[in-house]
């Protein structure tokens, strides 16, 4: 079992790292993470299963991924000056924005889903 | 030992960060799950607090924090994981996410920055409030990429998960939603990692379709933004 563990360990790393060099070599802004995230869900599509290990580190890791955003997230705290200047105005536009992307992403979902439900009632193929 | 020298070892900071994720995970749970007492806003508050009392700077407490940091990376390559299990599910709904993803992903931009065009910001703060709401790495990249401030960028990156996660169960009530899914999806266009991590508190459907969201959010938004800063004439 603790192999196994390893084993899921490694499969995350390594898809890290192929993904640190794709995007490396490219000279995309976009973290190696998110592109190895991509890469393993193409792999585990073509390997059809999931390796025991592999799911054993990854619901772990993913039952604390709130703690792992615990340090970056402090890092706040360097930007609190920086944001004195212009606090109010900057402010505003992140609460109307987040909310209003929170709503229509939510809206358009639901709508969609909805209809796509409904036909899916009328035409039970 | 002097406080000074106390201060430079990193394993304080991690007891310290987990001493203080435990007791907001416990507050958070007996203040019946507030979205107001989320473990991860109550946790930043708290740390930041006791740095600023205890004059320590962010780059001490990262000598501690870098090791919980550094399991960020694959917990993010772990999401594919729950993403594999629903994968039915996307098939089934690749087009309302698509649509939902683009829209979402404009829309953040867009009205963040036509709210600072109206308040008057600058050209540079305006560049750089312009990914706040895509993960910070490549929120970072794209503002510096501009023209904008990169570590103010990863801040207002931030505040807007923190406002995602403070946001979304008042508007998933206003809108009666249910779905697990619409729930997770809105989240990681919205709010990000913060909001994916926040997601996983509706089911674990939900953060995969958070962290689904965040990916495909945070790749169109690098490709896109340069051209619709374009538009507003920076």
């Amino acid at each position: 079992m603790g192999l196994n563990v390893a084993l899921g360990f490694l499969i995350l790393l390594a898809c890290q790292l192929v993904g640190e060099l794709l995007v490396r070599g490219l000279d995309v802004p976009i973290p190696g993470a998110v592109v190895g995230m991509v890469l393993l869900f193409v792999g585990l599509l073509l390997f059809q299963e999931i390796p025991n290990g592999l799911r054993q580190t990854s619901e772990g890791l993913l039952k604390v991924l709130p703690l792992l955003l615990v340090p970056a997230g402090v890092g706040i705290m360097q930007y609190l000056g920086f944001l004195s200047d212009a606090w109010a105005e900057l402010l505003t536009a992140l609460v109307i924005s987040t909310f209003a992307t929170l709503f229509i992403v939510a809206f358009i979902l639901q709508r969609m889903l909805a209809r796509k439900s409904e036909q899916q009632d009328r035409d039970p193929s | 030992m002097s406080w000074s020298e106390l201060q430079m070892l990193p394993v304080l900071w991690l007891v310290v960060t987990l001493v203080v994720f435990l007791f907001a995970s416990w507050l958070n749970a007996k203040a019946g799950r507030s979205p107001f007492l989320h473990p991860v806003l109550v946790s930043l508050t708290l740390i930041i607090l006791v740095l600023m009392l205890s004059g320590t700077d962010y780059q001490s407490y990262m000598s501690g924090g870098q090791y919980i940091h550094f399991l960020l990376g694959p917990a993010v390559v772990a999401l594919a994981v729950p993403l594999y299990d629903n994968r039915a599910m996307i098939r089934q709904m690749w087009l309302p996410l698509l649509v939902g993803c683009t829209s979402g992903a404009v829309l953040a931009a867009a009205s963040a920055l036509a709210v600072g065009v109206l308040l008057g910001l600058s050209d540079e703060m305006l560049l750089t409030l312009a990914p706040k709401s895509v993960t910070s790495p490549i929120a970072i990249a794209v503002a510096e990429k501009m023209g904008g401030y990169g570590s103010l960028a990863a801040g207002l990156v931030l505040i807007t998960g923190a406002l995602g996660c403070l946001f979304a169960p008042w508007v998933y009530r206003l809108l009666n939603i249910e779905d697990p899914a619409v729930k997770g999806f809105a989240l990681g266009v919205g709010a990000h990692a913060m909001g994916t991590a926040f997601a996983f508190e509706y089911g674990v459907m939900a953060g995969a379709f958070a962290g689904l969201a965040m990916a495909m959010t945070g790749a169109f938004t690098a490709f896109f933004l340069p051209f619709l800063v374009v538009l507003f004439g920076l």
